[in-house]
């Protein structure tokens, strides 16, 4: 099957009011040709599930600022004073959930289990509406799981058939959200023949991900 | 000395051969540079690395290693690349042996409140719930005051990052020990009397017999 597409093609794919996981850690391993392209395109009312909103002039920063969402799943955006204005003046809903239970939330989303048990946010704003479930005479917050329209995944090379390989912190929550998108593009910076990435290599594996998007063609000339 | 150094020189001689740390962002971050010589430890960024080291040289730096601010970092030999979920079921599964994270308070019974100020400061909490809830220790490099006001009280006004109790807090004036019976105060700053310490802090002090200066 030929998943190959180009960027605007996949990001045409995205309707407004779409819920979309998008990977990196402030803008490093993020989406970057596919977050430029949704500001290009003017997409509105989008609910982003991501770690961070990175800088306001990087990564998910240029959604901030572009006013294209209208709800935030993240754990951190202090290193975005836009994004934080926006929070707080409640112009952009947001749901601040600590780091590990954002990354098991999705995993939980992506594995078909029903939640997560995790000690972190007990007796903490974070538990507020909760379920708290003791196993075994210790407290744990039964944390949903995140699933989303679309997993907007950056990797560092993907062969023809979509396995996906990751380069050092840049693999972050991509690998995690590759599974807990109903739709996964990818956007590998390099392109590589197929057996190019030893199985041994491959973190995301190629049934995970629907769609690639194709370099630019014109190679410099 | 400069408050902030005086801070990460006295916690960087908590850090042990061999063991697995992560550092906060700002003051935390300076901690490795007062390394005992002699001493390893490995460096976790829960971004995605453990081993992280100093970029080794100018051009050296890298887009895709950073540290969990985004700034270039490097790597030691050996080290390894995680993905999200390794790297907190690292820190909440008990496998990280220290954790050392800034403050804006704590209270009396050591519990640290330091990722929102409500209507004014929300940068999310980031990894610190999980880090303060599974690491086996936690440090609290913090000012002891902020603008003349306590942060260590009686109860923090600000939302906790956990419940759990910290193991240790060093401020520029005083290295304290939250324990079952309260906070006690184990060493002062060089320079700097029980009374001031206990004059600039709201919760009340245990103070025993002997409290030795800080070795710096």
């Amino acid at each position: 099957m030929d998943k190959f597409i180009s960027c605007s093609e996949a990001v045409e794919m995205i309707p407004d009011g779409a819920s979309i996981m998008i990977g990196g850690f402030m803008g490093v391993g993020s989406p970057h040709r596919m977050i430029a392209e949704m500001v290009r395109q003017g997409r509105k009312n989008l609910t982003i599930i991501a770690n961070d909103t990175g800088t306001p002039n990087f990564g998910i920063g240029l959604l901030v600022a572009a006013r294209m969402i209208r709800k935030l799943v993240a754990s951190h955006i202090g290193l975005n004073p836009e994004a934080q204005r926006q929070v707080i003046a409640g112009e952009t809903e947001a749901e601040l959930c600590p780091q590990g239970t954002l990354a098991e939330r999705i995993r939980a989303g992506g594995f078909g289990l029903g939640g997560i048990l995790t000690p972190t946010g007990i007796g903490t704003v974070v538990a507020e509406g909760k379920q708290v479930i003791e196993v075994d005479g210790k407290q744990y917050l039964l944390e949903k799981p995140l699933t989303a329209d679309f997993a907007l995944i950056a990797a560092h090379r993907s062969d023809y058939r979509g396995n996906l390989e990751y380069s050092l912190t840049a693999r972050n929550f991509n690998v995690v959200m590759a599974t807990a998108g109903r739709t996964v593009i990818a956007e590998p910076e390099h392109i590589v023949p197929t057996g190019v990435i030893p199985p041994d290599a491959v973190a995301t594996p190629f049934v995970c991900v629907h769609y690639i998007i194709g370099r630019s063609q014109t190679n410099g000339r | 000395m400069d408050d902030k150094i005086l801070i990460a020189k006295r916690v960087a001689r908590e850090l042990k051969e061999g063991s697995l740390v992560n550092l906060g962002i700002g003051l935390p971050t300076m901690v490795p540079r007062y390394l005992p010589p002699g001493i390893e430890v490995y460096f976790q960024s829960e971004n995605g690395i453990i081993g992280m080291a100093p970029v080794p040289g100018a051009g050296m730096e890298e887009p895709s290693l950073t540290d969990a601010g985004g700034g270039f970092v490097g790597a030691i030999p050996g080290a390894a690349s995680i993905d999200s979920c390794l790297s907190f079921g690292l820190i909440r599964g008990g496998h990280l042996d220290l954790t050392i994270l800034g403050g804006l308070e704590v209270d009396a019974q050591g519990r640290l409140a330091n990722w929102m100020v409500p209507g004014k400061m929300l940068p999310g909490m980031g990894g610190a719930m999980d880090l303060v809830t599974g690491a086996k220790r936690v440090i609290v490099a913090m000012s002891h005051t902020a603008r003349g006001k306590p942060k260590i009280l009686k109860h923090c006004t600000l939302p906790l990052t956990s419940v759990r109790r910290v193991n240790l807090i060093v401020t520029e004036m005083a290295v304290i020990e939250p324990t079952e019976e309260g906070l006690a105060l184990r060493e002062t700053a060089p320079g700097v009397s029980i009374e001031q310490i206990i004059a600039a802090t709201e919760a009340s002090l245990i103070v025993p017999a002997d409290v030795p200066e800080m070795p710096i």
